[in-house]
Formats: C-alpha cells, structure tokens, sequence
C-alpha cells in the first residue's frame, strides 16, 4: 500500500527527521492561507499523488507569492497528472501539500527496502540526490552505497556513520545526520514498511538535514497489525476495479487488452495470459479467483472482468485441486444464466472431476465453446475475439 | 528414493485441528502419508483423527519422532510456529500460509542461520502447495492424484501452474520423483537454487523442471548453480511475459521492480547459462519429454 508524501513526512517527523514546515490544503482558498501561515518569500506547492517524478511532471510547483500559490493550487487540484510511474492513465490530485522553500545547497539520496536476494533490509544511498536510482544503478553503479542490516540487531551506529561518511556530509553534521538515518530506519521497520525513500534529502545553508521528498510503501500482509497505515489509504488513488476485487478476496489488475480472463492460482493466472499473447491475443486482466471459486465467488469475478468494456471474448481456466470440476462448472453455468453474458465464452476445465464438469457445460445449453488444453484455449479466445472484431468491421 | 520426504517420513501437522488443517490432513492421510499426529497449543492430550494432538511441537518430536511438520496457522502466528518447528529438531517444514509480513520472514530466516547448518530445519513456503513425493507421501495441499511416480524433479512458485505442468507430464506418462512448491513470496524458506542442489543429489532425479515467475533473483541464482555445478539436464517455463512493471501479480514476490525480474530478462539469462526454456506454458511437460528422450 502506498501512502502520500504528507502521511509519510508525517511518520518520518514522528521519529525525529527533520521536514520543511508545511500542511494540507484541498483548495486553492487553503493553500494561500497555508503558505501565509507558514510564512516567508517562497513556498513550493506540491500535487499530492500516489507517483514519484512529480517535478518532472510539472506536479511541483515553486511560488514566490501568496498569488502565484493560489494560481498554482488552481491549476493543480483536479487535474489528472501523467508521471512516467502512474502510467497513461494518470492520477487525479485532490490535495496539496504547501511547503516552505528550502535553500538548498546539495541534494542526496537515502532510502531502505527489503533486499530480496539478501533477505535483509538495505540502506542505499548517494551523494546524486533527485535522481531515479534505477537509472543512477544502470549509469553510475559506482555512485551508490549500500549498507545491509542484520534483522535481529538492527541498524548500528557505525553503519549509519558509514552512510553519512560516504554521503560526503562534513564531521559537524555527523550526529545530526545518524539520527536522521536512525530515524528512517525505525519507521520503516516499526511501520512494516517495505519500502522508504528520501530523494532528495537535501542539506540547506543552515548545514540542516532535511527530507525534501518523502515515499513511503508498505506490506499488505501486515497491515493487519498497523491499524495506524491502514487508516492513511486513500483509495482515490487506487484503480477502482482492483479496489472492488480485494475488496471481493479476488486479485485483479487491469490491463489493455480485450480478452477477459478468469483463473485460479497467480502463476497459472500469469500462464494463461502469456500463451493469449504467444497466440496473437491480448489480455484485458489479471484475475485469481483463488482456491474456492464456488458460484457466488464466480459471479463476482464475472462481474468485475465484464465491468471494463474493452473486453471482447472471455476466458476461463481452472485447475481443480481441491475443488472439483463439476462445481466449478456448475458455478459458470449459474454465472453465465444469471448475468445474462452476450460474448463469447472459453472454459477449459482439468483436473478433479473433469469429464463430469464438461458433461455439465456441455448439457446446459449454453453457446460455451470448450478447451482442451491451455494452448487450446487461448487460440479459441484468439479466434473468437477476431471474428468479432472482424464483423464490426464490416459492419 | 526422492527428495525431503518419502513413504516412512513421521509427519505433524501444526494447527491440526483447525477446519482447513482437518481437511488437509485427512487428504494426506488418505494419500498414504505417514501423519502421526499433530500440534494445537491449548487441545494437547485430545485425539483427532485418530492421532494424537500435542500443546508444543517438541512433545510430537520427542514420542513420536516426528521429522517433518506442515503448517496451516493462520498469517499473524506463522512464523512463531515456524521457528517453533526448528526448536523443536523438525528436519523439514512446509509452510502453507498465505500472508505472512516479510518482515516475519526475515526474522524467521535469520533464526534458521543460528543452526549449525548440518543441523538447520530445511523449510519450504510460505504461501506455497506443499511437497509430494508421488506415490509415497504427500506434505501438501495439492491433489495427488495427478502426480505419478518416476525420475524428474519439479520445483516452482505457484501451486495450480505446478498442477499444470504434472498434469501434462502424467498425460505423456512422465513421473515426478518430487515435485516442491517454494511458494509465492518475497522472502521464502528455501530457493530454486536449495532445491537443485538436493535434485543433484538425488540417484533417481534424471532431469529438473524449474517453474519459475517474474519477480526476485532466485531463477538466475539456480540457473548459475545449474550451468556451473549440475550435472543433469534443467528445463524452466518463466511466467508473467505479459505482467507490467511496478504491478503485483497476486503473489506478493510477482512483482517487477528492478532491472532483470521481467519473463523475458530472465528467459534470455537462463538460455545463455544453458537452461531448456519450454517456450508457451502448454509446452512444459513436451519440452522436458525431449530433454528426456536425448538423454
């Protein structure tokens, strides 16, 4: 779950990190008086989104007076921002964060996340602060510091003096500098954070040590224990569709293509829509419908497939472990009936039971065209989603 | 012979008596697995399923000389059953559970290290289908039934593409010595690579298919040990060829975040270091009947 610049500066300060003086507006009204209430001769106003390469975006922007806040503020709010992280289809922003300017003397880098091949968490940094770290790791691997850190005893002081040290920050910074690492540290691992990056962390010309950008992303399996994280959601920023599945215990993501998909199991789910694409396809989603697709489990997840109107033919593919053929297949007849479906509709069915599931398609009367195998399946989802488009052609 | 488990293996099951625990242990039961009793903390001294169930995982090890565990605990208490498990001198545990913080994990693993490694407990999941040696003892949740007996290895992430792959190996007649799920997330007990090494070792493993998904360095991690330290045939199937960036893909480890997790990176790496790449999913069990028939 991600979270916004605001909620994560709000965490970061709550362990002693020091941030620029800010707050939250929701209108341009607000953010003029914010930026009065604050204070001083410059202000940046910042597009709260769930997206880094903000600045890039034209999604931050540096006023010099209460005026040029409001216009800034104006222009901002509502307004759909296009990041290269947020994909074409942007992020509408809702709520501003107006924030003192800071002098900004140099800029760095800082950030922990869960090193999957050390199974630790790694502290990264760099004395390149604003810069996108995938890029810096592939121009200039050189420029990066990383400082793994033992699970049970947590960051040390050396380490963290190692970090500064190699971030270049003068000796009379030092302790400043440990505590902010310090800081970072603990609401990441206190949070079950999975991921917190300070780019840029940025020294001002009061030789102060600031996290000008804040992005924090946490563990969904946690949030059970982080009542607190849990509360900072802001589901304006989610896809609706994938909000509406988790919501259902089923997993989805939308994607651009127009061949529905239903599945069961992730790897299987990721299987059947690569052999759509090696067939010539291309699929509209990612759905697990996961262990018990009983019929109401069925009908949701038809619901939410046939919900993007992109989709043209729909596919399904389950392997019944546990679960039996002839229920699922009983599930689909059901779904189908009861939703009424007007496209074309692929079952392959294996496992458990298999020979009665198909008995039971193929007595329902229904126009389901079935598979054999899951090679099979995709080039009849293929065939059918091009004679449909094919007619609309012609027509 | 097979790897982790076989007919004899003494298995408990931890969180026995809960509904999905029940159930699964029965399946296994009716497989012909060796369950010998179980573990839920508070109902020790009880009968279930005509076994014995016990307060601490310990008191299974010590009467009945359990070896392996399976647990079905529920998320938040995973991972103390886990490293409940190794205290007690299990030598091998599945983790079924599905949900557990990566942070647990780490934790977990980090306990697992303060064994001298000869005497470690061998873990595999979370969030995975469990181990089968087919034929012998089933240490899952998968159905058993579409496994048969014979010489190649299958190891893999995800449960129903691992159903996949058995099924179209049993319907060419190819048998599986053991087939182990490592399960689908970020940080798990054992590696593709752990799992090879055993497979190397096995007399009876001939050839190793490695099911594999975007997300995390552990396919090329094996495909290195592979190319430098293997001497039988391996043959991977990489799924998530059409998964964008940044999206998880219902497994919490599918996720692509850096340079060298996509399908395709991983497929090019894993061909230069040697490996057979089954080209679509439906061509798994083809693709290692060839491996077989140059053998």
């Amino acid at each position: 779950m991600d979270i916004h610049e605001y909620q994560a500066k709000n965490i970061l300060a709550g362990y002693g990190v020091k941030i620029a003086e800010g707050g939250l507006a929701y209108s341009p009204e607000q953010a003029t008086q914010r930026a009065r209430d604050i204070g001083g001769n410059v202000w940046a106003v910042k597009a709260q989104i769930h997206s880094g390469a903000r600045g890039k975006a034209g999604a931050i922007k540096i006023c010099k007076t209460p005026d040029e806040v409001f216009t800034a503020a104006d222009e901002l709010l509502g307004k759909n921002i296009v990041t290269h992280q947020t994909g074409p289809q942007g992020k509408v922003c809702s709520r501003l964060y107006i924030e003192a300017g800071t002098d900004i003397v140099r800029e760095l880098y800082l950030s922990f996340l869960i090193d999957r091949e050390h199974e630790r968490i790694v502290m990264i940094g760099s004395s390149e602060g604003g810069m996108d770290v995938e890029e810096m790791a592939e121009s200039d691997p050189e420029a990066i510091i990383k400082i793994y850190i033992e699970p049970a005893i947590g960051l040390q002081d050396f380490q963290a003096r190692a970090m500064a040290f190699s971030l270049g920050l003068p000796a009379g910074m030092l302790s400043q500098a440990v505590k902010l690492i310090e800081g970072c540290y603990r609401a990441l691992r206190d949070t079950d954070a999975s991921m917190l990056e300070v780019n840029p962390l940025v020294v001002n010309g009061h030789d102060e040590l600031i996290a000008l950008d804040a992005k924090m992303d946490f563990d969904d399996n946690a949030l059970f224990r982080r009542q607190n994280i849990s509360e900072l959601r802001d589901k304006s920023q989610e896809d609706a569709r994938e909000m509406a599945a988790a919501d259902r215990g089923l997993s989805y993501v939308g994607l651009d293509g127009d061949i529905g998909c239903m599945i069961n199991g992730a790897g299987l789910a990721m299987a059947t829509m690569d052999m759509i694409k090696l067939a010539g396809g291309e699929p509209a989603n990612f759905l697990d419908v996961g262990g018990g697709a009983s019929p109401e489990r069925t009908e949701k997840a038809f619901r939410l497939v046939l919900a993007d109107d992109n989709v043209k033919v729909m596919l399904v593919n389950i392997f019944a472990g546990i679960n039996r053929c002839d229920w699922i297949a009983e599930g689909v007849v059901q779904a189908v009936k009861k939703i009424d479906l007007h496209m074309p509709l692929i079952v392959r069915l294996s496992g458990t039971h298999v020979e009665e599931g198909r008995e039971i398609i193929a007595k329902s009367g229904l126009p389901i065209i079935m598979a054999e195998t899951l090679a099979d399946a995709a080039e009849k989802a293929v065939v059918a989603r091009n004679e449909i488009v094919a007619t609309a052609q012609g027509e | 012979m097979a790897i982790l488990i076989n007919e004899r293996t003494p298995i408990v099951v931890q969180g026995f008596t809960g509904k999905i625990g029940t159930f699964h242990a029965q399946d296994m039961i009716n497989y012909g697995s060796n369950v010998v009793g179980g573990i839920t903390p508070g109902k020790g001294g009880v009968q279930h399923l005509g076994r014995p169930v016990f307060n601490t995982v310990k008191e299974s090890v010590e009467q009945l000389g359990a070896e392996a565990s399976i647990v079905f605990v529920p998320p938040a208490f995973a991972a103390d059953s886990i490293m409940e498990a190794a205290e007690a001198g299990i030598k091998y545990c599945v983790a079924i559970t599905d949900g557990i913080p990566t942070q647990d994990m780490m934790k977990v693993k980090n306990y697992l290290k303060h064994f001298p490694e000869d005497e470690r407990m061998v873990l595999t999941g979370p969030n995975c289908a469990g181990t089968i040696s087919p034929g012998q003892s089933m240490l899952g949740i998968m159905p058993g039934h579409i496994y048969i007996p014979g010489d190649v290895g299958v190891v893999g992430r995800s449960g129903t593409l691992g159903y996949e792959a058995a099924d179209q190996m049993k319907a060419l007649g190819i048998g599986i010595s053991t087939s182990v799920g490592i399960g689908g997330d970020p940080i798990n007990g054992s590696s593709h690579r752990k799992i090879l090494e055993k497979f190397e070792q096995d007399p009876e493993t001939k050839v190793v298919l490695m099911i594999g998904e975007i997300g995390g360095p552990q396919e090329i991690e094996a495909g290195i040990f592979a190319k430098e330290q293997m001497t039988k045939p391996v043959v991977a199937y990489i799924a998530g060829l059409t998964a964008p960036k940044g999206r998880r893909m219902g497994h919490a480890g599918a996720i692509i975040s850096s340079t060298g997790e996509s399908a395709s990176e991983k497929v090019e790496q894993l061909l230069d270091m040697g490996v057979t790449i089954a080209p679509t999913p439906s061509a798994m069990g083809e693709t290692v009947a060839k491996v077989i028939a140059n053998l």
